[in-house]
């Protein structure tokens, strides 16, 4: 029989990183994705990504929870992103949908539509600086936020894990490496 | 640069927005009774207001929902933005201005 085993492969395979050691970039690898869109004020979606996941639905714009397994990201009022480990996207995608049967709701797996990226360190605020226009003081966006903004050419949807501070960055794919080098490339100054 | 008030994400650099044009356009009740002319300028024609207008944006690189604004076409001055079904602000009196 022949072998099928499928290779994952990352649009950051191989790239270098940063030289100096004040900026930090790493790949997140495959961690799941599941987009799930509903109406927060009804009871049965939000108990029922609850039973589920664990974790509350956060409905503060621009926040998010975290649970043992999973974290959910406000995307907008009425959608989240919920990250996964990896290779966990598919049972959560199903368990959501049979969860959820009937309420008005969408559940979509974008795990291979985004690459998620790590960005920390003392200046990666300032490399981020250098392609956002986000106001990325920490009393404006601090963390334990997460938005959908710019950077440079790309559409990212950013998180702030802490304070050091730590950034995870999603991209579209095609977009990933571009977004890598950039980060690179800005990072240079500061060592 | 201008900074633009998303209803749901706070305050937000231009270029994460695109302006869509005017607002509150009514889709007519019966297009079936209307001539090619009523139904032409239902689609094509706007009023390109030289002052304040009510328009719809949309957050495409934030959370990607529309809005409604009322924006000076003149002076680019946003006076508020609102959320799709709130009632519209009014438009400032610029007497004494």
């Amino acid at each position: 029989m022949v072998e099928t085993a499928i290779k994952k492969v990352s649009p950051l395979d191989g790239l270098a990183g940063p030289v100096g050691g004040n900026v930090k970039l790493t790949s997140n690898g495959f961690v799941g994705k599941v987009i799930i869109r509903g109406d927060s004020d009804n009871k049965d979606f939000v108990m029922a990504v609850k039973d589920v996941t664990g974790v509350e639905i956060p409905t503060t714009a621009l926040t998010f929870n975290e649970g043992e397994t999973y974290s959910i990201y406000w995307m907008g009022p009425d959608e989240w992103m919920i990250m996964t480990p990896e290779d966990g996207e598919v049972a959560l995608e199903t368990a959501l949908r049979e969860k959820l049967g009937e309420t008005p709701s969408q559940v979509v797996n974008v795990s291979d539509y985004y690459a998620s990226m790590r960005l920390s360190g003392p200046a990666a605020r300032e490399v981020l600086k250098k392609g956002s226009p986000l106001d990325l003081h920490p009393s404006k966006f601090k963390a334990g936020n997460c938005t959908g903004t710019r950077f440079a050419h790309a559409t990212i949807f950013m998180v702030q894990r802490d304070e050091e501070p730590t950034y995870d960055i999603n991209v579209r794919i095609s977009f990933a490496e571009y977004l890598w080098n950039y980060f690179v490339e800005a990072s240079r100054e500061f060592g | 640069m201008l900074v633009i008030k998303c209803p749901f994400c706070g305050e937000r650099d231009q270029t994460e927005f695109t302006c869509h044009g005017e607002a509150h356009i009514a889709r007519p009740e019966n297009p079936d009774e209307l001539t090619d002319e009523q139904w032409g300028d239902y689609i094509f024609f706007r009023q390109n207001i030289k002052g304040y207008q009510y328009e719809r944006w949309s957050h495409d690189h934030g959370c990607g929902r529309w809005f409604n604004a009322l924006r000076n076409s003149v002076t680019d001055q946003f006076v508020d933005t609102y959320k799709i079904g709130e009632e519209k602000p009014a438009i400032p009196s610029d007497e004494g201005k």
